[in-house]
């Protein structure tokens, strides 16, 4: 009876550690996590934390040092190729390990491993892309070079020799709140990351289904009009009126495309889920000698993506004896990927040209072992994918690889369709599937000199599609947009082709040679923020989701531009200029019926008359045209495109803008829905009544500033699942459509200026800060600068500097 | 004194323990000093609460303080659902005196039961 009492305690003693060390009651181990010694207090980084250490490692060839300057950005002085990678690995793995880790993995659609089942269609959806496939195929490419292997085995080797020496309390703290642990790092790691940014980048940039939905709806005249290749206030990279070569391919069209392509009528209820911010894109620009103070080039970039806590970049200088690079690196990779070395500077943005496309298949039998090519029946490749599941069990899929490439969808998989009555097997033929080694384009141009070395580096790049922009301290400017691209024949990939035989295939790719590019024009300048490359004239049928506006915001400004500072430039990046709304609101004001409009709605018209068509935080009248315009967008085309259960392209604003100014007697003005022709002065003032119901929300809720609508946004990789780790709501304007392309969590991701004097004077910032651990003071310390428009210059150190007072840390690395 | 020496002695070897061990060792720490050392169950319990309270809540505030807090203000937003860096530490030490409380009494009940 004595031990009663006893077994009591200790039962509740064990009851109560094995609650606190899992998650069978709690949603996270709070045994594990709030314990000082191993939990998250050990994350707790010290203010005056000393960074400085001696390490060893067998594998290093030589010795080498990393010398952290006051924003804790390392500079690392190695004395060879394979020792630098080395470090680059294990200081990305030393402040950025969780996020490298996590970013592979739902490359690869493993996400389910650490978030669970709610995860379970964006892993499918990965795989059924061929996101590991992609990455296989690239693997292949990157090692078959010795010379080049050992590179990347050399980064590998450096993630490796960090986590190897990781004890678990030192583990970045969300392995703590997730209850996981780091995976070991391989070469085919880097190159889903790299497959990562492909995604990103380059498939999301076709509109196939959608458009394929939008034939049902429109007559063919009137789908040239809503979707133009070319719209009327295109300014291209290249100037109108360049002269291009004759084509070395002219694709055939199928004899039968009109019937079984073009006037096809059917419907696809598929709908990729996770598709890619259509705004994940970018501005570069370069000014030449003539248009600066300095007589020197000066090259810009700023690439927009998803902002994240920790940010998607890294910054270092990388020296060796044959190479000094500085600039933003990719955690997950070797190599700078937007920077500046000794002769000259470069930066990309996203050519936004389509590169995917879908073909329909005819399975034998749901099995989905044959299908139908070319007048038999073919066996395909099922590949079965596990995935696994934290908390569950793993969940199987099945798909079959055609001719193609993967049959993304079909009656096991439809993404995010809402009508199932639509299923269709559609396998696709994406760029990123092909065999290729983009990394190395990084590694070349790190070391290229001059114009030369920069062509020959960026050559093999092929997917995803980008705008490469360059200029050398001798002066050249210049800009490629490159990648493999396929040559279409004119509506090819526009929407789902037949995929039972090899006629609608394509059938070849336009020679590197030819695609667009420019050098030292006399203009003095090169621009490219995600237009249309070309003009009509350009040889080639050349779809994409292309980005109008801001490309006519900067050549707006640099036309006029001379004398220009780097201070200019950097208040070109943070300007707010709205071009669209300055070419629509007259038409706006001139039809809007101020007679129906109540006397509130009078003051918010009053805000839009007055206002000087620049998107800062604090306009009101940019929060007014947003919404109006907004709401008469969906006055004219709700009606039309609601017709359909499935998606339907939407037109661009750009379009509809243009459309507008021509004839103001549209025909899709007229709600299809009402007996009665509504006119555009119904439509305007209809729309601007709904949208002054909506902006006295606003007003109630904190205010009309655009600042407070705009809603820019830093949050943790993890979102909503670590508040207290973001930076919501900072005070800033914008937009996408506007040079400073701040939308929400969305925008620059890092801005840098490049002036090529004969000592490099350059300047950068981005919204986060060098360390990943949400514990230190250099998690977010960049975030204020970045949201003010501020830079930081950029440091190239020299080694004779290695005592200078901005050395805050050093490790040095010895082989042993 | 049993009372100070077994405060003292469970708060050093958790601390000595947890150097090496999973987080859960102070259970066993606990377990172990108050079998050895006789006092009743109530104090047993509140011994070895008192010393993991002590020990958590110090070695927190000694970490936290040395961060500014920085980490505190947003772990607490993510585990208590307030941006109160000092809750969370009651609530760390919490944790740690209640398991070696109750393991403490485990103890002290097994001595009395031979």
């Amino acid at each position: 009876m004595k031990l009663f009492p006893f077994i009591i305690s200790a039962a509740t003693t064990v009851g109560l550690v094995t609650v606190l060390n899992s998650t069978l009651v709690l949603p996270a181990p709070l045994g594990k996590i709030l314990n000082p010694q191993s939990g998250v207090w050990q994350n707790a980084e010290s203010a005056n934390e000393n960074f400085n250490a001696n390490l060893i490692f067998p594998s290093l060839k030589g010795n080498a040092n990393v010398y952290f300057d006051e924003r804790l950005v390392p500079h690392v002085f190695a004395e060879n190729d394979e020792d630098i990678y080395f470090i680059q690995g294990y200081l990305h793995a030393k402040f950025r390990l969780f996020q490298m880790d996590l970013q592979t993995k739902a490359a690869e659609g493993r996400a389910s491993e650490i978030a669970g089942s709610k995860a379970i269609q964006f892993d499918r959806e990965q795989r059924r892309l061929g996101m590991r496939y992609a990455a296989e195929n690239s693997l292949i490419e990157m090692e078959k070079e010795p010379k080049q292997k050992a590179l990347f085995n050399a980064y590998t080797n450096g993630v490796n020799a960090y986590i190897e020496k990781l004890a678990p309390k030192n583990y970045p703290l969300e392995y703590k709140v997730l209850n996981i642990e780091p995976e070991k790092w391989t070469n085919i790691r880097t190159a889903m990351l790299l497959k990562m940014m492909a995604k990103m980048l380059s498939s999301g940039t076709e509109a196939d289904l959608e458009g394929t939905n939008a034939k049902n709806i429109f007559m063919p005249d009137e789908l040239k009009a809503i979707y133009p290749q070319v719209n009327d206030s295109l300014v291209p990279m290249i100037p109108k009126g360049t002269v291009f070569e004759k084509p070395a391919i002219v694709p055939i069209k199928p004899a039968n495309a009109d019937s079984l392509y073009f006037n096809n009528q059917k419907l696809v209820a598929a709908k990729q889920a996770y598709k890619p911010n259509i705004n994940n894109g970018s501005n570069n620009w370069v000014v030449g000698g003539s248009k600066t103070q300095s007589g020197s080039p000066i090259l810009c970039n700023d690439p927009h993506l998803e902002l994240s806590l920790p940010s998607i970049w890294y910054e270092m200088q990388l020296n060796t004896p044959t190479c000094n690079v500085y600039g933003a690196t990719l955690p997950g990779s070797p190599f700078v990927i937007i920077g500046f070395n000794d002769s000259c500077a470069w930066g990309v943005t996203n050519a936004q040209r389509d590169v995917k496309d879908y073909y329909e298949i005819k399975f034998k039998d749901a099995s989905k072992k044959e299908y139908w090519f070319n007048n038999q029946w073919q066996a395909s490749k099922l590949r079965i994918e596990e995935i696994k599941v934290k908390g569950g069990i793993s969940v199987f899929d099945t798909i079959a690889y055609t001719i193609f490439g993967p049959v993304m969808f079909d009656a096991s998989y439809n993404g995010m369709a809402t009508n199932v009555s639509e299923n269709r097997n559609l396998a696709i033929r994406w760029v990123a599937h092909d065999p290729s080694d983009e990394a190395s384009t990084f590694y070349n141009l790190n070391r290229a000199k001059n114009y030369d070395d920069y062509l020959n580096a960026i050559k093999s790049f092929q997917c995803p599609g980008q705008n490469f922009i360059f200029a050398s301290k001798t002066g050249d400017i210049a800009l490629w947009q490159q990648a493999k691209f396929p040559a279409r024949w004119t509506g090819q990939g526009l929407y789902i082709m037949p995929g039972q035989d090899s006629s609608f295939m394509w059938q070849g790719f336009i020679p590197q040679s030819e695609n667009p590019h420019i050098k030292n024009p006399e203009r003095g300048f090169i621009e490219s923020a995600n237009q249309r490359p070309v003009d009509s004239t350009y040889p080639y049928f050349i779809p994409g989701q292309y980005l109008i506006p801001r490309g006519r915001a900067i050549e707006h400004y640099l036309t006029t531009m001379n004398s220009i500072t780097t201070k200019d430039m950097m208040e070109l990046q943070n300007n707010y200029y709205n071009i669209t709304a300055e070419n629509i609101v007259p038409t706006l004001l001139k039809y809007v019926n101020e007679i129906e409009l109540g006397e509130n709605e009078k003051k918010y018209l009053d805000n839009i008359k007055r206002w000087n068509f620049m998107a800062n935080a604090d306009s009101k009248g940019q929060t007014v045209y947003n919404v109006w315009w907004k709401n008469l967008q969906q006055f004219i085309w709700d009606d039309e495109l609601k017709k359909s259960k499935n998606n339907v392209a939407y037109p661009t604003s750009e379009t509809t803008m243009e459309l507008l100014i021509k004839d103001t007697a549209l025909i899709f003005i007229d709600d299809i829905n009402t007996p009665q022709k509504e006119t555009i002065i119904q439509a305007v003032t209809t729309s601007f009544k709904t949208a002054a119901t909506m902006l006295a929300r606003y007003e109630a809720n904190g205010g009309l500033e655009w600042g407070k609508i705009n809603k820019g946004s830093v949050y943790h990789l993890l979102k909503t699942n670590m508040p207290g780790f973001s930076r919501p709501n900072l005070n800033v304007g914008g937009n996408d459509d506007i040079i400073n392309a701040i939308h929400d969590s969305h925008g620059p991701s890092w801005r840098m200026i490049v002036s090529l004097t004969q000592k490099t004077e350059a300047y950068g910032v981005y919204p986060g800060g060098q360390s990943g651990n949400p514990g230190s003071k250099y998690y977010d310390d960049y975030i204020n600068n970045w949201a003010e428009g501020k830079y930081f210059p950029l440091w190239m150190m020299n080694k004779a500097e290695a005592t200078d007072k901005k050395v805050m840390a050093t490790i040095n690395f010895k082989k042993g | 004194m049993k009372f100070l020496t077994s405060i003292l002695l469970t708060a050093l070897l958790s601390f000595a323990a947890c150097l090496y061990l999973p987080w859960w060792s102070i259970a066993v720490v606990a377990f172990i000093v108050a079998a050895l050392i006789p006092q009743k169950p109530g104090k047993a319990f509140l011994t070895a609460f008192i010393a993991l309270f002590i020990l958590w809540f110090a070695l927190c505030f000694f970490l936290s303080s040395a961060n500014n807090n920085v980490l505190a203000h947003k772990v607490s937003i993510l585990i208590i659902k307030m941006d109160k860096p000092y809750l969370l530490m009651t609530v760390s030490a919490l944790i740690g005196s209640l398991v070696a409380g109750l393991a403490g009494l485990s103890g002290s009940y097994l001595r009395r039961s031979k």
